[in-house]
């Protein structure tokens, strides 16, 4: 909502201060986004102005009104013309290409001269011809011949508007010549965001009535009555209302003989700077009515409405409010032709619909130069069908839409009627049919609420005086009757926001707090009872698992959440079976995606990390990440997906960032046994027990070096190397293995030792020593090691793979594996005999269940 | 007799004092110390002195021989001195040299700034709270005080799925009602961390995916007064002991009153500067008295209990401490941005 404040002071005094009241506004709720500031001067540094500011003071001395005495042809061109120009102080010439003065060329003398802003050399102004807002110095040229050295400006050129085809005509009301443009039309525009609740505030009275109260101020509403004095309108329309719980109210005036042409100049400019362009004056008055009470109006030509209605047969034209039937048509105003929907509210009359209701009107009923009789409809509507409606059309640019989308009280109606009606009679000439045609079937009974003035302390923590409290109620026109403990407050028929009951009493102690400042609201601690505590444990080791794979030095990502089947289809081996992913998965899939390529949410985390990897792959050699995240699974039958989280860690490139010291192994490709170290490590961390790891087969990775996570026999997981076929399907420069793992955390974590008990440090020296033994290469190290454990028992303390070796020597399908085991006891020492005797122990069971040998 | 012993000692240590090395002391030591040195043999000839010389001659001998010992220590002491020095001036590095790297892994950005919201409001009592993405319509706004079609719901674009009134949250507000809901009659003080989406075009000031942590106090005393307090103290321990706040009228369907509240820019302390435009201030959270309907919709009687509510965003919060010009770089990952944290 643009506010200028020359217009807002009509209704109420400002303070000196537009920076303060900028200020009071937005704390009040009123946001003030922008400053324009249209020729007046800007504020001050020190004034602390935070909103936006735009726009530059206009010289008094360069920018001033000037009298265009006459208007000759150009000696070169056709369309140029040479104005002469007193500015107060002496003539000048100037020369213009204004398509709007070339009316008055070659006329000689002007009668009475043309006020124009004029700019004299050296004015500081927007660029014209520039596109956006660029300040320039005016400068001596030499047009087609003829010196300039000043300049009739344009709109544009003074930041009022974007016009730019003519220069700015002022009319007769003009102060003389010489005065500085500043004094007369300057102003400074205030931008208000207008939050949902406060619809009532979409005009200019309802700004100046919020500036009365936070000032205590009095508000100045335009009261003038209309003169009437043609005949009864009731005689020359009548109204229908056939949904009156979308159209509460209708109201109509009529004015004849109205004479079409522009609006005076001061309500020009007031639309202007309010952000609207002056048309006729009869659309005018509609939109600056709207603006000033926030009630939008709509013009019909009567005479068309009339022989609509002879022509349908009808006597009087009557307009008719329904819904719309579905596939019914209209050409709107704004030239578009338009399907409706059947919750979409329409003025119609007897030959058809007319507009639709409290949006836009018809193309064919608009008011154009020749229209002569004019019907002004205001009404009342429904503001959530009003809504729909301007979004099944994508009518949001719509000023009366925007209006009754948020509620408009339909108190109003007959105020913004009478009031357009008024100012069409005097500034358009026209005669006012006597009485307003007004269908209000059942008025709404106006809201009380009891308000006990401890509810004003139970919700802010601050005791206000009953006295104060009144006061700030009445300042916005409430109506209050003092009870005692308790007052009765009745909601003034411009608003439509205060609920009943508890709502209601939120509702005014809201509008108690505005006007009292937060501000003055005290600071204080809670006193109120400590909650029981419930804590939180699954977050807490899910942060325990992110600083354990930070400590192993990955990287924790967060990825889109939404994706596309075929993109996660990529992580998955070509041609293998399965529905886990890609086109033929069921997903969570977006009605309206933001874009093509994310348009479901995600059923795989590993699908999201990969992508990660993809998109860093080229500027690091060494990549090593992690990301705990939700995926999203449709469950058959209900209605929301499962949401269980993920836990990804992905590995590639070189094992550590190569450096000037070199050293071994530094810059070799991680592989497998990396990923599953870091997979040990989190085992490891989190103390679980039973864990093993499987070779089996899995839809990502290779087949011979994967293995699922199995933790007391339950799947929780698996790790491996990306399948060839995956990571050719994206874009991986080198040859490097891409190692992930993929964990459904809830079921890792669910497998969690609530305790865990530590081994006591034996204070007895233990023995160290290393087997190498030749088996079969088929023979997995998981199988030895578990042997070598149980058969080695308690005194076994650690078991330690050092080597594994192929060899010729060892002969084809033969592979050594060197085992370092240590020995100790809680009990005592251990002798070399001990030793022997648990290592024989063990090589025989290796003999004799894995045809193990000691390697010579 | 004795000159030799005087000649002996001079001589002595004149080359002690050009022993520079452990080489040489060692040989210094066995010329005028050892066995076969001077000396000894002199020590040898004593007994051919004169019976009444010997005694004097003896102490003599000693007095000569302690002293070169004691001036063998510390000539020892220094050339081992030299030494050390010597050889720690050979074993000197360029330690301009960069180190050995380590890599070293981090949490995402994001996360950091989560843990450190949910560290201060851990301690000021308030417990986590996690509720679905996926959401009705009903929990995310129709409980939440807008109806269908309202107004207040043009503040929230929204992604709809294809399964009617399902959508995803747009705010963690969602959880409010959850959280009443599996709590009530209790008494309430949680947070509500969680990821929200908004459909929106993706560009370097907005994202369709964001997270927010919601609060949520309810009890039978919880006033505005309260939530001033609560709040301040929140952004002093975020930004330093004496940060100052402000609160503005603002508008949520789900509070009342409802409030914006900015904190003085902890950059420039509230002078104005390039990072809250001049202003002194940035706005980092919305808040408000919980409203009625909503408390009524939770469980709670609103005519007993009151309840206020806020909600932040941690990507705004690390936008404005280090500077991100482009939310962006949030979802990207690319570790030359993820790094720097």
């Amino acid at each position: 909502m643009r506010v200028p404040l020359s217009w807002l002071a009509e209704y109420v005094d400002l303070p000196d201060s537009n920076v303060e009241l900028s200020r009071e506004l937005t704390f009040a709720g009123l946001e003030v986004e922008a400053m324009h500031f249209v020729g007046k001067p800007l504020p001050a540094k020190e004034e602390g102005l935070e909103a936006k500011v735009s726009g530059f003071e206009w010289s008094p001395e360069h920018l001033v009104v000037g009298d265009v005495l006459e208007v000759r042809a150009h000696p070169d061109a056709d369309r140029l013309v040479l104005v002469d120009l007193f500015d107060g102080e002496e003539k000048h010439v100037v020369v213009t290409g204004a398509p709007n003065l070339f009316a008055w060329r070659g006329e000689g003398p002007l009668a009475q001269p043309l006020k124009v802003a004029y700019a004299r050399l050296g004015s500081q102004l927007y660029d014209g011809h520039k596109k956006g807002w660029h300040l320039t110095r005016l400068e001596k040229a030499r047009i087609r011949g003829v010196e300039s050295y000043s300049m009739i400006c344009s709109e544009k050129e003074l930041g009022i508007s974007e016009e730019h085809e003519g220069i700015l005509l002022f009319d007769k009301g003009a102060p003389a010549a010489g005065t500085p443009l500043q004094d007369y039309i300057g102003d400074v525009v205030l931008d208000i965001a207008i939050t949902p609740n406060m619809s009532r505030n979409a005009s200019l009275l309802g700004v100046a009535r919020e500036v009365a109260a936070l000032y205590g101020k009095e508000l100045r509403t335009p009261t003038e009555g209309v003169e009437m004095a043609g005949p009864a309108t009731s005689e020359r329309i009548s109204i229908e209302i056939r949904e009156p719980v979308i159209n509460p109210r209708f109201t109509a005036t009529l004015i004849e003989g109205v004479e079409v042409g522009p609006s005076p100049y001061w309500m020009q400019h007031r639309l202007r700077l309010a952000g609207m362009r002056p048309i006729s004056n009869i659309v005018d008055i509609t939109n600056y009515v709207m603006l000033e009470t926030g009630q939008p109006l709509h013009a019909f030509d009567y005479d068309i409405l009339r022989r609509r209605a002879e022509s349908a047969g009808a006597g009087k034209p009557k307009l008719i409010t329904r819904l719309a039937e579905s596939g019914e048509k209209l050409t709107t105003l704004d030239g578009i032709d338009r399907e409706l929907d059947d919750f979409t509210i329409l003025v119609c009359d007897e030959a058809g619909v007319l507009s639709l209701g409290g949006i836009m009107g018809g193309a064919e009923s608009e008011v154009s130069d020749e229209t002569t009789n004019v019907l002004l409809e205001a009404a009342g509507w429904d503001l959530i069908s009003v809504r729909r409606s301007v979004q099944a059309q994508s009518l949001q640019t719509s000023e009366a839409g925007y209006r009754f989308s948020r509620g408009v009280h339909p108190a109003m109606a007959s105020r913004g009627n009478l009031r357009a009606a008024e100012l069409m009679r005097r500034l358009g000439n026209g005669v006012v049919c006597s009485g307003i045609v007004d269908e209000y079937p059942t008025p709404p009974e106006p809201v009380r609420v009891d308000l006990p003035l401890s509810e004003v302390d139970r919700y802010l923590g601050a005791e206000l005086p009953k006295n104060e409290v009144i006061s700030h109620l009445e300042a916005l026109e409430f109506e209050v009757e003092d009870q005692g403990e308790s007052l009765r407050v009745t909601m003034p028929d411009h608003r439509m926001d205060i609920g009943t009951g508890v709502v209601g009493i939120a509702d005014l102690v809201e509008e108690v707090a505005r006007i009292h400042g937060y501000e003055k609201i005290p600071e204080t601690q809670i006193t109120d009872t400590t909650p029981p505590q419930h804590g939180n444990p699954e977050l807490e080791i899910e942060e325990r698992v992110r600083d354990v794979l930070v400590d192993l030095g990955l990287q924790e990502v967060i990825t889109y959440r939404l994706t596309h089947p075929d993109r996660e289809a990529r992580i998955r081996i070509p041609g293998e079976e399965g529905e886990e992913v890609g086109p033929e998965a069921s997903y969570v899939r977006l009605a309206n995606p933001i874009a093509a390529d994310r348009e479901v949410m995600r059923r795989s985390l590993l699908a999201s990390v990969i992508e990660i990897v993809e998109t860093n792959a080229r500027t690091r050699e060494s990549l090593a990440f992690f990301e705990i995240g939700k995926i999203y699974l449709p469950r058959p039958g209900a209605e929301l997906p499962d949401e269980p989280y993920r836990l990804v860690l992905a590995l590639s490139g070189s094992r550590q960032s190569a450096s000037w010291l070199g050293g071994e192994g530094e810059t070799e490709a991680m592989d497998f046994f990396d990923c599953k170290g870091v997979v040990e490590a989190l085992v490891d961390a989190l103390h679980l027990e039973g864990v093993t790891y499987e070779a089996r087969s899995h839809p990502s990775f290779h087949p011979g070096r994967s293995a699922v996570v199995e933790v007391g026999g339950t799947v929780v997981g698996a790790l491996g190397e990306l399948h060839p076929a995956v990571r050719a399907a994206y874009d991986l420069p080198g040859s490097n293995p891409v190692l992930a793992a993929e964990f459904d955390l809830d079921a890792l974590l669910a497998r969690r030792p609530e305790h865990y008990e530590i081994r006591e440090v034996s204070k007895y020296p233990a023995i160290v020593e290393d087997l190498a033994l030749v088996l079969d290469d088929t023979t997995p190290a998981r199988e030895v090691e578990a042997l070598i454990r149980q058969t080695g028992g308690a005194r076994l303390v650690d078991l330690e793979l050092f080597d594994l070796y192929h060899g010729e020597q060892l002969g084809a399908g033969k592979k050594s594996l060197a085992y370092r085991l240590t020995y100790q006891s809680d009990e005592g020492t251990l002798t070399d005999k001990d030793a022997a005797r648990l290592r024989n122990k063990v090589l025989k069971r290796l003999e004799r269940e894995l045809g193990a040998v000691l390697r010579g | 007799m004795l000159e030799i012993f005087e000649e002996l000692e001079a001589q002595a240590l004149a080359a002690l004092g050009t022993a520079a090395s452990s080489e040489d002391l060692k040989s210094w030591r066995s010329e005028f110390l050892g066995k076969k040195s001077r000396l000894q043999q002199s020590m040898a000839q004593l007994g051919k002195l004169p019976k009444e010389e010997r005694p004097a001659a003896g102490r003599r001998v000693n007095t000569v021989r302690q002293a070169l010992e004691k001036a063998f220590e510390e000539q020892t002491e220094v050339v081992k001195q030299r030494e050390l020095e010597a050889s720690l001036d050979a074993e000197s590095l360029d330690v301009t040299l960069p180190g050995r790297p380590r890599s070293r892994g981090r949490l995402h950005v994001s996360t950091q700034i989560l843990r450190r919201i949910y560290a201060i409001w851990a301690d000021m009592g308030f417990q986590i709270f996690r509720s679905r993405d996926v959401e009705t319509d009903e929990l995310n706004f129709q409980l939440l005080n807008f109806p269908p079609h309202h107004p207040a719901r043009d503040m929230q674009d929204t992604f709809h799925t294809v399964t009617p009134d399902v959508i995803l949250r747009t705010h963690t507000s969602a959880g409010q009602i959850h959280a009443m809901r599996a709590l009530h009659p209790e008494p309430i003080r949680v947070i509500l961390p969680g990821m929200c989406y908004r459909y929106e075009q993706i560009t370097a000031r907005s994202e369709c995916q964001f997270h927010q942590v919601e609060g949520l106090a309810v009890g039978k005393s919880i006033r505005m007064s309260d939530l001033k307090g609560t709040l301040t103290d929140f952004a002093r321990r975020l930004y330093g002991p004496t940060t100052r706040t402000r609160f503005r009228c603002s508008y949520f369907p789900f509070t009342e009153p409802s409030a914006e509240m900015d904190v003085e820019c902890f950059l420039c302390r509230g002078e104005g500067c390039n990072v809250c435009k001049y202003t002194g201030w940035l706005e980092i959270l919305g808040c408000g008295m919980v409203q009625p309907n909503v408390l009524r919709n939770g469980g709670y009687d609103p005519s007993v209990y009151t309840g206020f509510a806020f909600g932040m965003g941690p990507e705004r919060i690390a936008m404005l401490s280090y500077g991100i010009r482009d939310i962006r770089q949030f979802w990207a990952n690319d570790l030359r941005f993820l790094e720097q944290f």
